[in-house]
């Protein structure tokens, strides 16, 4: 490797404008007669819209206008909708109920949208909507999973009765219950995964354009996919024929999976820009945020896992209903499906797997893909099941994993996925020395001499990522290919720009994606520029979700730079009369091997571009682009382990340490790695610790400000312990597995599971708070 | 409406604004300095922290009103021309940002901290201090590391001067 190539922790191109505060996120574009926009939203959970009466509020200084939901529906703008189709057990498809950008006749959940007030700035927007008279019919509302299913339950849309959109499943159902009829013993767990709020730090904002000579709209939103969201808009939505709309994602404050979607504020924007013949802002609050950003997670499960005498797992079976709000956003369908089930053989050779997986509408904001999507609550499911059975069986919980682990790769699980490779050993072994397991009893009884209950929980999570074959995900489903695309141009000077249909929000691409082009042509990262984000300049893009980016993304750029390479050194070869063969590229130079020759990279593209001594037949210039359509999904996986402190006075828990040892592939920038590592952690503690997205009986969110939802604090996380094992991944060029999730993936079973080891009850959902577990240690009394 | 004076990042500056506008959507809207930013709307997150007479404050609760005269800095204001703050610099080495939403606050809290415990913060108070800023990206880990390398910097910068 160079000293800024493959696997060099070189701090980030992209970081100083961040330090110096000349970001540039969507909130920051001021444009010439720009509007700014305030939706009025349902304070009911379920309500029949019966009027809405904006004659006042028009009459309010600075407004331009009052839009309404009928008037959406009016103008022919298309429902919103859910990509991946999934059909039930019985054969029929997703029951997808309309959802309109703002509601013209009933709101299903407590923010939706139903008219939005339009004025010169943004206090005059809020003072004019307060003008706005919503006239409601309050109707009966279901909040959670528990209360949609029943008998009787208030129904959200006909065309879903009783609020099921679908009862899937996967597996050979006859397999597992031959398997727990040979079971020598038999381990049964019911959780609830907690409905969690994504909130990156960003809220999310969108400012529309229109220009009405050229009858071409332009966005900026804050997007981790903008070509998915031109085309949506233009495909589904009727807002604008793709070349009459340009998308660009600038820089994002985050995403976690929230920022994949099209949201109705997009939607509206865009509509109203040209309705009004004025650009339009409009900018989320925090509290928007919470009560409109699709929402994480929400699973009800029963589970139940089968072993022989030997402490070797039989079966798996599964029942899990999932929570999918009010309506079905982009890509709800597929989390709880081919997410979820698809990874429940997680690290263990598990021969029969039956998983049901029961989707239904709740009163409650969409629910879809946040970090990890569907894989956290596989992980979260098995990684307790595994240390419940543990306990159960008296084992050891390392070696009761240890020996169910799957060791021969490439393995088929039962579910759909075939792992690759893996060592699922090293990161236990690696997390095992690194926490002294063997000297936690000595420390487990210190602690308790101090009076303190100490516990240490394993995690050890797989996940599919570099999302996705298209072909395979076609046939279960997706509405889109999962692809990416690249093309470097090297320019007459030799600088280099490469675009790319990933998009970064804080994964550090402009570096990571730089180091893959100096270590292939020697030249300094400083001399490549990385551009992304916008739909005008990057020819197509699936964008960054699913760890995907570098697995799938960097892979494109990969076969990209293969190619101009290969006519580099064509060039080069021509020019310095030798064999093509011959050449060798070092340190940014064309070279003939074992001879003085050489041409450097700017030299080579100068020729390419004057074209005035070409081989024959070739084509001018040095651009190449590559689409790049992954084989297989990728699979890290590692092995966490968390050793903590419970009060037992008080509940309260205090991180001893926490450690983890992932199995990522190759690394290209191990600083950036880690980084993801930390954040990752950080999200899967704060759903183990603190966070939880509360809607009380009647539909309202009573966790919609950071005053009331616990955000992970510095002062609640330890500083973690990292380290890494490799096995390459043999699906991608790179050899890379990706690293965005997993700590989301996993962490969270580490710490029930030490939590549960130190209180002695197995009995506790997450978030653990100090109240929960100091009911779990001295009962409901 | 009111005409509010007051120094920004060294610079005087006047503006006419309503009584109510606070200060973060003056500076971000009225001088375009947009580097600081808005997390939250219950003063929560911290990504709106400048200093006002030197002292970090979230400038998302404070009316302009109450600025007036004052002297503010925000994260434009910091570096010496190309010459970062150390704390700038320590977040860039330390790889403490990802998504750069929060960092501008951050920063300007961090330098507050160590200005007010010198070359007495240790990892603890690093995580109590910060409290009051949110970030998601990080798991705080290396926001820790990067503002205990600053403090050591900001020691080594101040005996220099």
């Amino acid at each position: 490797m160079g000293v800024e190539g493959i696997g060099a922790s070189v701090v980030r191109k992209e970081d100083r404008r961040f330090i110096t505060g000349k970001g540039r996120y969507v909130d920051d574009i001021k444009l010439p007669g720009m509007t700014y926009a305030h939706f009025i939203r349902s304070p009911h959970a379920h309500a029949k819209v019966k009027s809405i009466d904006s004659s006042a509020a028009m009459k309010e200084p600075g407004v331009v206008g009052v839009l309404t939901g009928q008037q959406i529906v009016d103008d022919k703008v298309g429902n919103l909708i859910c990509g991946w189709a999934i059909t039930s057990k019985d054969g029929t498809p997703m029951k997808m109920g309309a959802w309109p950008a703002m509601a013209p006749e009933t709101v299903r959940f407590v923010g939706q949208a139903v008219a939005v007030v339009i004025a010169e700035s943004k206090n005059l927007a809020k003072d004019a909507a307060e003008a706005v008279v919503v006239n409601y019919e309050e109707l009966p509302a279901v909040p959670d999973i528990r209360a949609a299913i029943k008998p009787g339950a208030p129904q959200l849309h006909p065309e879903a009765p009783g609020n099921i959109i679908y009862d899937w499943v996967i597996g050979d159902e006859a397999a597992v219950k031959d398997a727990f009829g040979r079971a020598a013993n038999v381990v049964t767990l019911e959780l609830t995964n907690n409905r969690l709020v994504p909130n990156a730090m960003e809220p999310r904002s969108a400012v529309a354009e229109y220009d009405a000579a050229e009858e071409h709209f332009t966005l900026y939103t804050t997007s981790q996919n903008p070509h998915v969201a031109r085309l949506v808009l233009s495909a589904f939505y009727n807002i604008a024929p793709e070349h009459k709309l340009r998308v660009i994602a600038p820089d994002v404050g985050g995403g976690f999976g929230s920022k994949i979607y099209i949201y109705p504020e997009e939607m509206v924007a865009l509509w109203a820009s040209r309705k009004l013949r004025r650009p339009v802002k409009w900018t989320g609050d925090r509290s928007e945020a919470f009560l409109t950003d699709a929402h994480g997670r929400d699973h009800v499960t029963k589970a139940e896992m089968a072993f022989d005498k030997d402490n070797k797992i039989l079966g798996l079976r599964v029942k899990t209903h999932a929570n999918l709000g009010a309506y079905m956003s982009l890509f709800s369908s597929a989390v709880p499906t081919y997410l979820y089930a698809t990874l429940l053989s997680g690290q263990y050779n598990i021969p029969a797997i039956h998983a049901e997986v029961i989707t239904v509408y709740t009163n409650t904001v969409p629910v879809d893909a946040y970090r990890g999507a569907g894989r956290p609550e596989a992980s979260y499911l098995l990684e307790r099941m595994m240390e419940t059975a543990a306990r159960q069986l008296k084992a050891d919980p390392a070696e009761l994993r240890r020996k169910n682990f799957i060791t021969q790769f490439p393995h088929q699980t039962p579910v759909i996925m075939a792992y690759d490779a893996g060592n699922f050993g090293a990161s236990l072994d690696a997390a095992l020395k690194a926490i002294d397991y063997a000297g936690f009893a000595s420390r487990k009884a210190k602690a308790k001499s101090e009076g303190k209950l100490r516990g240490l929980g394993f995690s050890c999570y797989i996940e599919a990522c570099g999302v996705a074959p298209s072909k395979a995900v076609g046939s279960l489903g997706a509405g889109v290919g999962l692809w990416e695309s690249a093309e470097i141009r090297v320019n007459p000077v030799g600088t280099i720009e490469v675009l790319t249909g990933s998009h970064s929000h804080g994964q550090g691409h402009e570096t990571t994606f730089a180091q893959l082009v100096a270590e292939r042509f020697g030249v300094p990262i400083s001399q490549v520029q990385i551009v992304h984000g916008d739909t005008d300049k990057v020819q197509f893009g699936m964008g960054t979700y699913g760890s995907r980016s570098l697995a799938v993304g960097g892979s494109a750029i990969f076969k990209a730079l293969e190619k101009v390479e290969a006519k580099g050194k064509k060039i080069a070869a021509h020019l310095l009369e030798a064999s093509e063969g011959d050449i060798v590229i070092e340190n940014g130079e064309f070279k003939v091997t074992g001879t003085d020759k050489s041409l450097a990279l700017p030299m080579v593209a100068l020729a390419a571009y004057t074209a005035h001594n070409l081989p024959e037949g070739m084509e001018p210039g040095l651009k190449e682009t590559a689409f790049y359509d992954p084989a297989n999904f990728t699979f890290p996986a590692g092995a966490y382990i968390c050793e903590l402190d419970i009060d037992p006075g008080t509940g309260k828990t205090t991180f001893v340490n926490f450690v983890a040892a992932d199995d990522f592939g190759r690394l290209i920038n191990p600083m950036i790695v880690e980084g993801q590592v930390h954040g990752g952690l950080a999200q899967g503690i704060g759903q183990a610790l603190l966070e939880n997205a509360v809607y009380d009986g009647s539909g309202q969110l009573v966790t919609a400000s950071f005053m009331d939802y616990a955000m992970p604090r510095a002062d609640d996380l330890p500083s973690f312990q990292l380290s890494h094992t490799t096995t390459l991944c043999p699906s991608n060029p790179l050899g890379v597995k990706g690293c965005g999730e997993a700590g989301a993936i996993g962490a969270s079973a580490a710490v029930i599971n030490a939590i549960t080891d130190a209180i002695g009850n197995n009995k506790l959902e997450m978030p653990a708070t100090p109240d929960r577990v100091w009911h779990a240690i001295h009962g409901n009394a | 409406m009111s005409t509010i004076k007051l120094t920004v990042n060294g610079k005087a500056v006047s503006a006419d604004v309503e009584d109510r506008t606070l200060l973060v959507h003056l500076l971000r809207d009225h001088l375009n300095l947009t580097g600081t930013h808005i997390g939250c709307d219950t003063s929560q997150c911290g990504a709106c922290v400048v200093h006002v007479d030197g002292r970090a404050i979230k400038s998302c609760t404070v009316l302009v009103g109450q600025a007036n005269g004052a002297n503010v800095t925000t994260i434009e204001g910091i570096a010496k021309g190309d010459e970062l703050h150390p704390m700038q610099a320590a977040f860039r080495d330390n790889h403490g940002l990802q998504c750069g939403y929060c960092t501008p606050g951050m920063i300007m809290s961090a330098i507050d901290i160590v200005h007010r415990h010198g070359g007495k913060l240790d990892e603890a108070t690093v995580r109590h201090e910060l409290e009051g800023n949110i970030c998601r990206c990080t798991g705080y880990h290396n926001i820790v590391k990067s503002v205990l390398d600053a403090a050591g910097r900001m020691k080594v910068s101040q005996a220099a001067e």
